[in-house]
C-alpha cells in the first residue's frame, strides 16, 4: 500500500539531501517527492509518497525521517481525509486527422491544451494520481512524444492545520 | 567621562573574530582539550589557539588518531570529545573517525576548516564537500556561511551530540568567516524546532513492564551501551537484584553492570558466553534496556529469544522494532524510566530458573587449552586483568583480540571499556587510549592490540611520547589477521588468502625509535612480568606476546545461526 507522509523541514540547503539521502541509504523507495515553500518562508512542505507493502518499513521511514533535525514535524496522513493533486503535461502526436479527437478528450478530463505545434500538443492536466494515469492512458494511441509529471501534493482537509495538527 | 565610557563598553558586546568566537563557545561549553592537525584553512583558529591556557590542544599525528582520540575522551569522560581538522584531506582522514563515534553513540563535535565561502563549489585548492561527505555518518552538520551563526552553531553542536541519542556534529568553518568579526553573546539562543528527543516514558506502559515482571519465571536483562550513555548503571543494579534477573551485557554495555557480579552473565551473542546464550533462547521476559539489537548479538532473527515477552526500553523510537518485534516498548531515557520502575516493582526470587542459569555457567564457563610452550592469547589478558586488579581503563582494536578482551577482562565501572563495537574499526584503540590517558593521567590505560590493527595508527607513538601518556600497549601478535583467518579456517576450507602478515616490524625497535618502550614476550611464564614492568614504566610500552597463531574465539555463533547453536560452546 502506497503511503503519504507530510513533512514540514526546515528551508536550508541541503535538507533535500538529507531527506533523499537517507531513503537511499536505508533502502526505501521513494514513489515521489515534491516539496515548495510554506505561508512560512522558513519551512517548506514535501510530500512523500512511499511504496510500503510493509508496515514495518513505512514505520521505519517516518521514525527515521523523524530524527533529521531538519524535520519538524511528520505526519503520515494516508489514513486521513486529505486532497492530493499532481499535474502533468504529455506531448502527444496530432494532426488534423485526430485533433477532433484529443480535443475531445482534453474537454472530458477537463484538461488544457497549453501548446500547438505543427505535429504536436502539450496537454496540461491536474488531478489525484487515479485522473491522471487515466488521462494518459487515454492519449496513449496518439503516441506520446513527452511527459512530465510533479508527483503528488497533498494537504489535509478540514480545520488542521501545521500549528495543532 | 571615563566613567560614562566604561559603562558604554560593557553593556555593549565584545566584537570578536570567528576563530576567536570559536575558541570562546568551545571554554564556554566547559571543553579542556581538543585532539587536531593543523593545516591552511584553520590558520586563523590555530592562531587564536596560540598561548591558549585553558584549553589543551593535542597535535596528533594523524587527524584520524584526533578523531578516535576524541572519541575515547569522551567514552571515559561523558562529555563531548573535540577534534579539529583543516579543509579537505584533514577533514576527509577524520571520517573513518566520526562514523566509529557514530556507530557507538558517542558524543563528539568535529570542527573543520573549509575553503572561504566565495571558493565553495569550485574545486579550489583542499576543497572537500565535507558536510555532504559526513552526512550519513553524523546526527547533525553543520556549514557555517555566516560569523553571527558562529556562537549559536558550536552552542547546538554540543546540545544535539550530547542529548537524547548522543553522537558526533559536525562543524565546517569557512576561513573567511573564521576572520571576519561579530559580537560575541554566549549562551545565544537556540533555533532547532526540529530537534526532539523524550527523556520520559509513557505511564501506561510501564503498568505493563510491572505486570510482566510479576508473571516471569525466567526473566533476563539484557542491558547496552544506552545504560552507560544514561548513567543508569547504579539503577540497574538495584533493578536487576530487586527483580533478581540475571543480566547479559553487549560489547558496548560491558562495565555497566559489574562482570563479576553473581547475576552477570557476560556478553551475549556471536562470541558471547554460552550461558548467556542459553538464557536468551530460554527466557520467557527479555527486557532490553538500551540496546540495539545488533545481529551479532541477535543471530538468526526468528529463533531469538523464541519464548519471550520482550520488554525495550530506548531512547531512539527508531531502534525500538527495527530488527525484533517489541511486545512492550517504551520510549524514554533508560534512568528516568529506571527509576520510576523501581518504584512500583516489588521484590521477586527465581530460584528454579537461577539454578538453571548457574548450571549452564558452572558447566559451559569460558575456556582455553593452556600450554606450558607458547602463550595463549586469552591468558595474556586474564593475566592483565589479575596484573591491575581490574582497575584499568581498556581500549581495544579490532579483531580477535578485541573478542578475548571482551570475554577475559572483567569490568566493574561503566566507562572502563572502549572498543569499536559497530564499526569495528582497526586502529581504534591506540589513539583512543591516548584520549582516556589525557582525561586521566595518573590511572593505568591498556590498549589490547592485534599486530595488524596496531599498524593502522601506530604513528600515534610520537603523540603519546611528546604528551608523556604512558598507555601500555599489549600486542597479541598472531602473524595474521587473525579474525579473518578465523573465517577462512571455519568457512573457507583453511584457505588463508591474504592474511598471513608476512612483513610484520619489530614492534620493539619500533616503540624504541620513538621513544617509547617494548619488550618482546614469547614464553607464558615471562607474561605477567612483562606487564608489571609496563605498568611501572613511566613511558609509553609495547608489550609484543607472540602467541599462538591460530587460535579460534570461542563461543561463536556462526554467523545467520541461531543463538543456542555455538561452535566450541558446550564441548
Ligand atoms: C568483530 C566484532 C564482533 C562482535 N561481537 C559481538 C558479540 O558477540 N556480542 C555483542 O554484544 N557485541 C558484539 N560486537 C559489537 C556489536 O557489533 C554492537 O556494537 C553491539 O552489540 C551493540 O551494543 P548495544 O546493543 O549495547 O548498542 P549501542 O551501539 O551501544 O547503542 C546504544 C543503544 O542505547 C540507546 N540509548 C542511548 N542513550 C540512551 C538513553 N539515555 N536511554 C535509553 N537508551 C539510550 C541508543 O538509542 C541505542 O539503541 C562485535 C563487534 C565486532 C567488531
Ligand atoms: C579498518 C578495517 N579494515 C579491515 C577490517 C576487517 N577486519 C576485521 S578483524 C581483522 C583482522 C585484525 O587483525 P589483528 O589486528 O591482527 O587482530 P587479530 O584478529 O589477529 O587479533 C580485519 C582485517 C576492519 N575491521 N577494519
Ligand atoms: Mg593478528
Amino acid at each position: 500500500m502506497k503511503h503519504t507522509l507530510s513533512v514540514l523541514v526546515e528551508n536550508r540547503p541541503g535538507v533535500l539531501t538529507r531527506i533523499a539521502g537517507l531513503f537511499a541509504r536505508r533502502g526505501f523507495n521513494i514513489n515521489s517527492l515534491a516539496v515548495g515553500e510554506t505561508e512560512d518562508p522558513e519551512v517548506s512542505r514535501m510530500t512523500i509518497v512511499v511504496d510500503g507493502e510493509d508496515e514495518r518499513i513505512i514505520e521505519q521511514v517516518t521514525k527515521q525521517l523523524n530524527k533529521l533535525v531538519d524535520v519538524i514535524k511528520l505526519n503520515d496522513i494516508t489514513q486521513d481525509e486529505f486532497v492530493d493533486r499532481e499535474l502533468i503535461m504529455i506531448k502527444v502526436c496530432c494532426d488534423s486527422s485526430n485533433r477532433a479527437e484529443i480535443i475531445q478528450i482534453v474537454d472530458i478530463f477537463r484538461a488544457r491544451i497549453v501548446d500547438m505545434g505543427r505535429n504536436t500538443v502539450i496537454i496540461e492536466a491536474t488531478g489525484d494520481g487515479g485522473k491522471v494515469s487515466a488521462i494518459e492512458t487515454s492519449l496513449k494511441p496518439f503516441g506520446i512524444k513527452e511527459l512530465v509529471r510533479t508527483g503528488k501534493v497533498a494537504l489535509v482537509r478540514g480545520a488542521k492545520n501545521r500549528h495543532n495538527e | 567621562m571615563t566613567e560614562v565610557r566604561k559603562v558604554g563598553d560593557s553593556m555593549k558586546a565584545k566584537t570578536l573574530t570567528g576563530a576567536e568566537i570559536l575558541i570562546r563557545a568551545l571554554k564556554e561549553e566547559g571543553v579542556e582539550v581538543i585532539f587536531g592537525y593543523p593545516g591552511g584553512q584553520v590558520l586563523h583558529i590555530y592562531d587564536a589557539l596560540y598561548n591558549e591556557k585553558q584549553i589543551k590542544h593535542v597535535l596528533t599525528r594523524h587527524e584520524q588518531g584526533a578523531a578516535h582520540a576524541a572519541d575515547g575522551y569522551a567514552r571515559a569522560t561523558d562529555k563531548p570529545g573535540v577534534v579539529l581538522a583543516t579543509s579537505g584531506p584533514g577533514a576527509t582522514n577524520l571520517v573513518t573517525g566520526i562514523a566509529t563515534a557514530y556507530m557507538d553513540s558517542v558524543p563528539m563535535v568535529a570542527i573543520t576548516g573549509q575553503v572561504a565561502c566565495n571558493m565553495i563549489g569550485k574545486d579550489s585548492f583542499q576543497e572537500a564537500d565535507i558536510t555532504g561527505i559526513t552526512q550519513p555518518i553524523t546526527k547533525y552538520s553543520y556549514l557555517v556561511k555566516d560569523v553571527r551563526d558562529l556562537a549559536r552553531v558550536i552552542h547546538e553542536a554540543f546540545h544535539i551530540a550530547s542529548t537524547g541519542r548522543p553522537g558526533p556534529v559536525l562543524v565546517d568553518i569557512p576561513k573567511d568567516v573564521a576572520v571576519s568579526s561579530t559580537e560575541f553573546v554566549y549562551p545565544p539562543e537556540f533555533d532547532l524546532p526540529g530537534y526532539k528527543y523524550i527523556y520520559n516514558g509513557v505511564t501506561a506502559k510501564l503498568t505493563q513492564v510491572v505486570e510482566a515482571i510479576k508473571k516471569a519465571e525466567k526473566p533476563l536483562i539484557y542491558a547496552g551501551g544506552g545504560i552507560k550513555a544514561s548513567r543508569a548503571h547504579a539503577e540497574l543494579l538495584e533493578f536487576a537484584e530487586r527483580i533478581n534477573a540475571p543480566v547479559t551485557t553487549t560489547m558496548m554495555g560491558k562495565g555497566a553492570f559489574p562482570d563479576d557480579h553473581p547475576l552477570a552473565l557476560g556478553m551475549p551473542g556471536m562470541h558471547g558466553t554460552s550461558y548467556a546464550n542459553y538464557s536468551l533462547s530460554e527466557c520467557d521476559l527479555l527486557i532490553g534496556l538500551g540496546v540495539r539489537f545488533d545481529d551479532r548479538v541477535t543471530g538468526r532473527i526468528d529463533a531469538f529469544a523464541p519464548n519471550a515477552k520482550v520488554v525495550h526500553i530506548d531512547i531512539d523510537p527508531a531502534e525500538v522494532g527495527k530488527n525484533v518485534q517489541i511486545d512492550i516498548p517504551l520510549v524514554g531515557d533508560v534512568r528516568k524510566i529506571l527509576t520510576s520502575l523501581l518504584k512500583q516493582v516489588t521484590a521477586k526470587q527465581h530460584k528454579p530458573w537461577l539454578d538453571t542459569v548457574y548450571q549452564w555457567r558452572r558447566e559451559y564457563p569460558l575456556k582455553y587449552c593452556t600450554t606450558t610452550d607458547v602463550i595463549k592469547p586469552q591468558f595474556v589478558i586474564e593475566e592483565i586483568y589479575k596484573a591491575t586488579n581490574g582497575e584499568a581503563f581498556v581500549t581495544t582494536e579490532t579483531g580477535q583480540h578485541q573478542m578475548w578482551a571482551a570475554q577475559y577482562y572483567k569490568c566493574k565501572y561503566p566507562r572502563q571499556f572502549m572498543s569499536s563495537g559497530g564499526l569495528g574499526t582497526m586502529g581504534y584503540g591506540f589513539p583512543a587510549a591516548l584520549g582516556v590517558q589525557m582525561a586521566y593521567p595518573e590511572s593505568i590505560v591498556f590498549d589490547i592490540a592485534g599486530d595488524g590493527s596496531i599498524q593502522m595508527n601506530s604513528q600515534e607513538l610520537a603523540t603519546a611520547v611528546h604528551y608523556q601518556l604512558p598507555v601500555n600497549i599489549a600486542i597479541l601478535n598472531n602473524n595474521f589477521l587473525g579474525m579473518v583467518r578465523q573465517w577462512q579456517d571455519l568457512f573457507l576450507d583453511k584457505r588463508y588468502s591474504h592474511t598471513r602478515l608476512e612483513g610484520n616490524p619489530d614492534f620493539v625497535k619500533l616503540a624504541q625509535a620513538y621513544g617509547a618502550e617494548g619488550l618482546r614476550v614469547e614464553r607464558p611464564e615471562d607474561v605477567r612480568s612483562a606487564i608489571e614492568q609496563a605498568i611501572k614504566s613511566p613511558k609509553p610500552f609495547v608489550l609484543d606476546f607472540v602467541v599462538e597463531e591460530e587460535e579460534n574465539v570461542f563461543p561463536m555463533v556462526p554467523p545467520g545461526g541461531s543463538l543456542n547453536k555455538m561452535l566450541g560452546g558446550s564441548d
